[in-house]
């Protein structure tokens, strides 16, 4: 691959809150197309860094480019770099007071200026994708865990991003629905979305990521291949984390 | 004296008083809330000393009792800033509207704090910008919120604004005083504006229920469904 292949690149990005140093130089380029998983134990920073990426928490140090465009610095140019770069959280964060399809709608409407019947348009065929459409006319409060997740990721993708983050997007799901959003996920991945996934999912990263970094106190400890960082001996770290979180599973 | 006979006599008076009642209350209601919005959004999203100039304005018009409200404006700053010439009226009505924004400012903020950040972050997240985000997520979910709340103004502003009556407003207690003293008939008299007064809160309230029920959306209880 030749680097213009590269949409995200994150350099040495470094972020303490108070005391407590979170991020300690975090680095790496993402590709078109590519999906990107991060694994570690809670506390060490991923979602941070997910946050670092499109600005909602400034890193103290530290750049990010999406498309050869510094997105760290750009002051009000940050709103234009957000909608390149999408994201979607653990607890959803859809807009209450707005149906699935106007939640997918607003930010056409409000940032891209598009006309009301577009909107409506390409807000349905967003819905679509995550097979969602049925339920267009109903409020979150209406919706189960994965319904709302599913619409979260319809209305990151109607700003066409570049990438797509996602904050540990099945964290707050039990196992039945985290399946039908994963499900989407991949789909998407299959689709060239590019995408960075927190997850706790292995099963998920093994089947999807190009990539895993696996963090732990701040930096990428260990990275390669799904395949690499399991079965590799020189690779040690990630699966003492994943042996421990089975055998507290099994206790 | 018959009683019923005087209150017919009265009867144009007393619906003139309930007019300039209702004057009152609505003037106070929409200048309160003209003013107690920004204020909510001043003092959540202000800077520091926008915050502290709202925080002694909201300390200042709560703190005194609405009679010395009124008559420190009708007798004393009105005329002293060249408004001495203003109505009775005028005066009650921004004096109540004034006392309004001050607590309709607290309801807002309290509404506006209610709303879980992370509305802000997916707007954010979107590409919004901030004054966005507040307009198109934050407001029309805090509104909701805050109906309730401010519906309970209405009852109050119109209870307070017998009080300016003190400064010659002609609303309904002075209509009903000029009636006790000219007729001699008391207590049905009074009766009378104490039961205009329990009608129109009824009234406006229920309309206002119908308010909360009309905007009302899964998910934000208002209580009126």
């Amino acid at each position: 691959m030749n680097s213009n292949n590269v949409v995200l690149k994150v350099e040495d990005i470094r972020k303490s809150f108070g005391e407590n140093e979170v991020l300690r130089g975090v680095s790496f380029d993402v590709r078109r197309g590519e999906t990107k998983v991060f694994i570690g134990p809670s506390g060490t920073g991923k979602s941070t860094l997910l946050r670092c990426i499109n600005q909602l928490t400034p890193p103290d140090r530290g750049k990010v480019w999406l498309d050869g465009e510094e997105v760290t610095n750009s002051g009000a140019r940050i709103n234009y770099f957000r909608q390149k770069i999408g994201m979607v959280f653990q607890n959803f964060f859809l807009f209450d007071h707005l149906t699935a399809l106007k939640n997918v709608e607003l930010a056409l409407l409000k940032v891209r200026g598009m006309g009301k019947a577009e909107a409506r348009e390409k807000a349905l065929t967003e819905l679509r994708q995550v097979g969602m459409e049925d339920w267009a006319d109903h409020y979150p409060a209406e919706l189960s865990g994965g319904q709302a997740q599913r619409v979260s990721i319809a209305r990151a993708l109607a700003m066409d991003p570049d990438v797509i983050l996602f904050d540990e997007p099945t964290s707050a799901l039990d196992p039945e629905l985290t399946r039908e959003v994963l499900e989407v996920m991949k789909k998407l991945a299959r689709e060239g979305m590019t995408m960075l996934v927190v997850t706790h999912e292995m099963g998920f990263a093994c089947s999807v990521a190009n990539e895993v970094l696996f963090m732990e106190n701040g930096v990428v400890a260990e990275q390669g291949s799904p395949d690499l960082l399991l079965h590799d001996p020189r690779f040690t770290r990630m699966k003492d984390f994943i042996g421990r979180i089975d055998s507290r599973m099994e206790d | 004296m018959d009683v019923l006979p005087v209150l017919i006599e009265w009867l144009p008076y007393l619906l003139s008083g309930v007019a300039s009642t209702l004057g009152l209350v609505l003037v106070a209601l929409v200048l309160g809330l003209l003013l107690g919005l920004p204020m909510a959004l001043g003092q959540v999203y202000g800077s520091r000393p926008v915050r502290w100039v709202i925080g002694i304005y909201v300390w200042f018009f709560r703190g005194l009792p609405i009679l010395v409200l009124l008559f420190l404006f009708w007798f004393g700053i009105f005329p002293a800033i060249g408004l001495g010439n203003l109505s009775a009226f005028v005066v009650g009505a921004i004096v109540l509207g004034l006392r309004g924004a001050a607590y309709q400012s607290q309801i807002f903020r309290g509404a506006i704090q209610s709303v879980g950040e992370g509305q802000m972050i997916a707007a954010r997240s979107l590409g919004m910008s901030r004054t966005t985000a507040i307009r198109s997520v934050i407001l029309p979910q805090a509104m909701r919120i805050a109906l309730p709340g401010w519906s309970n103004e209405y009852p109050n502003i119109l209870t307070d604004s017998a009080v300016c009556y003190a400064i010659g407003v002609v609303e309904l207690l002075t209509i009903t005083s000029r009636m006790v003293t000219q007729t001699n008939v008391m207590m049905p008299v009074y009766l009378t504006a104490a039961g205009i007064f329990i009608i129109l809160n009824y009234g406006g309230l229920k309309v206002l229920h119908r308010l909360e029920a009309r905007i009302a959306i899964p998910g934000f209880g208002t209580g009126a469904m």
